[in-house]
């Protein structure tokens, strides 16, 4: 009795927590107008260059500063410390429909503004927010966040990087992994432990420029996807830092880390659905313009399961990833929110980059010889090819097709695996229902 | 000088858009179709954007003539920078017959009215590709024009404007108050950063009606039918020269 009577009040809560709910139904003006000029920016700067930073693991040095002109760089950094001051719904919107067109570029974005910038813009004194954000707003620098170690990922608490006070200074030393922007970051943001007794509570943050003595980088991953981004070790052996570079409390890296992952979540969660849109649209447009058997695949009412399905899914996770902006805008709890879009995000990816493999319309005169060689005889197997949206043509390097697929992969790892994420609704749910 | 300077925006489909003709041949499909501000109306407004950073005018009024979805172009025009916009309303069978006629009766009705010392349009909308409206608005206001702008350099009460021209690049000094039309590469148009898409909300956008301006928008012409183009058919080979003229013979095309 009294469970359902805790759960009702639940619900009321949650309802009236996202009060904005119509903005779910149509965005405000200015929301739309932010998401053209992206989604504009996208299919002119990045879609056509996507395949070629895929290839040669180009960082987009000249479109990150673009971006950082139009404000995305710092999207939520009031505009007296050089940001755009806008709020996560425009942040989710923002990060959509640039990683539809580059999912590396998405992923540069998303570390500069929520993992960076972001447990600076909450935790630090003014003179930081001036030192480590102000020139990271406009492009030509970005920051990266370095918490994971070779030691763990999930288990952030068992941080092994440690730092010590030595007269005016920290001392760090230790060696954080998969760090993203590594190679092409101005700043970090440490995680490293001041007090090893004190486990999880021992953790301390520390901001650090990069380049700089005592920090050092390990190679660069050769990654299976989001390749223009740069992935590494970032290795501290005495690294020397002022004391003024601890971020927050003593002993509160390992909350400043959670909160901002909560956030980067939403972050991450968009650029998956970017991912996932892009699979949609040329699947979609695949089906209009491929035909077997006299007519276009898109009457074909397998291939119209699928893409039905993947609209779901997507449209879903949109409005997980919505709604856990517009808590998070209306400072209302919004961890469930955002792990719960997430998970839902990265997995719609898959999904959707799983059932596409891209085609490119110059080749249609191969494709077209190809079936009708094989029409006769494979019939069956064409049609349940291109029932799966899949096919030959999507396998291979030149398509885009795979690129995606190898793109959405990540975004079930990073940031927290789906299995994280499933930890961590379940603990929300638990807490919501404990009587 | 009032250092005013209009820019016209035109709501065309999107330039990626694959046009298909209405079944019965009566125009194209808009509905549900994606629509964004003529290309050459975008390099039109960021000229006119350029020249108020330079200091060298005071103020760009983006206008546009067209329905209420008009509304969205003009907000996009005062998120690349404009100061304001002006919506003239024009809508149902008035909005089917609109063309360079009647907008350049608006325009020119309202530099009148807002005292503008220049007129930047873009050289053509993608939907008609006219090329008319730049020249027929500085006909009706007898105003000097420099169409085909590659290249504008304000200079005193004098533009000296570099054209594109079939022959190559021509430069015309004229007096303002005058009307340029921009050509592709007179620049490159801004994204509009997003704090200036904050700011755009703030601006205004007047609404007018070509009755509050005096202008009659009866059109003279009538269009009759929509095609598509024809399919483009195979073409032929041949061996020699002499095939070529003989087939071009049989073909009496020579």
């Amino acid at each position: 009795m009294s469970a359902l009577f805790k759960a009702r009040k639940v619900l009321a809560v949650c309802l009236h927590g996202s009060r904005s709910l119509s903005q779910l139904a149509e965005l405000p003006e200015t929301h739309q107008l932010l998401r053209q000029t992206c989604r504009d920016f996208a299919d002119r700067e990045l879609a056509p260059i996507a395949a070629m930073l895929d290839k040669e693991h180009v960082y987009p040095a000249k479109q990150i500063k673009e971006l950082g002109t139009m404000g995305v760089m710092a999207m939520e950094v009031p505009e007296e410390l050089g940001g755009a001051g806008m709020d996560y719904l425009a942040y989710s919107l923002a990060m959509e429909e640039i990683s539809r067109g580059c999912a590396s570029t998405g992923v540069v974005v998303s570390v500069n503004n929520s993992l960076y910038i972001g447990p600076i813009l909450k935790f630090g004194t003014e003179e930081q927010k001036k030192q480590w954000i102000s020139p990271f707003t406009a492009g030509d620098k970005v920051g990266c966040f370095a918490l994971s170690e070779p030691g763990n990922g999930s288990d952030a608490g068992a941080a092994s990087t440690t730092a010590y006070q030595e007269g005016e200074e920290w001392v760090l030393n230790g060696t954080k992994a998969w760090i993203t922007n590594s190679w092409d970051a101005s700043a970090t943001v440490v995680f490293a432990t001041t007090d090893k007794k004190l486990k999880h509570k021992g953790i301390s943050a520390f901001l650090i420029p990069m380049p700089y003595p005592g920090l050092s980088l390990g190679k660069k991953e050769d990654k299976l996807g989001i390749r223009a981004s740069s992935t590494a070790n970032i290795i501290l052996e005495d690294c020397r830092i002022p004391l003024n570079n601890m971020l927050g409390p003593r002993g509160a890296g390992f909350k400043i880390a959670m909160q901002t992952l909560d956030s980067g979540r939403i972050g991450i969660a968009a650029q998956a659905l970017g991912i996932a849109q892009a699979s949609l649209d040329c699947a979609a447009d695949y089906a209009h313009k491929r035909t077997a058997f006299g007519a276009p695949i898109g009457k074909l009412q397998a291939i119209q399961f699928k893409l039905a399905d993947m609209a779901v899914a997507i449209e879903s996770a949109r409005l997980l990833t919505w709604k856990a902006s517009l808590l998070r805008d209306a400072k209302k709890a919004f961890t469930k929110e955002a792990a719960m879009a997430k998970l839902a995000a990265s997995e719609a990816a898959t999904f959707c980059s799983h059932q596409v493999r891209k085609r490119q319309t110059e080749d249609w005169s191969r494709t077209e010889a190809l079936v009708g060689r094989c029409k006769t005889l494979f019939c069956f197997c064409v049609v349940t090819q291109a029932i799966q949206i899949l096919g030959g043509m999507g396998y291979v390097t030149d398509m885009p097709a795979e690129r995606h697929y190898r793109d959405a992969r990540i975004t079930e790892i990073y940031e927290g695996t789906s299995e994280i994420q499933r930890l961590v609704i379940a603990g929300q749910i638990l807490k919501e229902y404990q009587s | 000088m009032s250092g005013r300077v209009l820019v016209g925006v035109k709501r065309v489909i999107d330039y990626a858009v694959k046009i298909r003709v209405k079944p019965d041949n009566t125009g194209v499909v808009t509905d549900g179709v994606k629509h964004s501000m003529n290309p050459f109306c975008e390099i039109a407004v960021e000229e006119a954007v350029k020249l108020k950073e330079k200091k060298l005018v005071k103020e760009v009024v983006a206008v546009s003539c067209g329905p209420q979805q008009s509304q969205e172009t003009i907000r996009t025009a005062l998120a690349m920078g404009a100061d304001r916009g002006i919506h003239v309303e024009v809508s149902g069978n008035d909005y089917e017959t609109l063309g360079p006629l009647q907008v350049s009766k608006i325009m020119a009705a309202l530099a009148k009215k807002e005292d503008a010392q220049i007129i930047i349009l873009g050289k053509q909308a993608i939907d008609d590709d006219c090329n008319q409206t730049g020249q027929m608005t500085a006909a009706l206001l007898d105003w000097p024009q420099g169409t085909f702008a590659s290249e504008v350099t304000l200079d005193g009460d004098k533009i000296k404007v570099v054209r594109e021209i079939d022959g190559g690049l021509e430069t015309i000094k004229i007096n303002t108050p005058a009307v340029l039309t921009a050509d592709l590469r007179l620049n490159t148009p801004r994204y509009a950063t997003l704090p200036n898409i904050m700011k755009a909300k703030k601006k205004k956008i007047a609404n007018v009606k070509p009755a509050d301006l005096g202008v009659n928008l009866t059109s003279k012409l009538e269009v009759l039918r929509v095609e598509d183009p024809p399919q483009r058919q195979a073409g032929m080979k041949v061996e020699t020269v002499e095939d070529l003229v003989g087939k071009l013979k049989e073909l009496g095309k020579v």
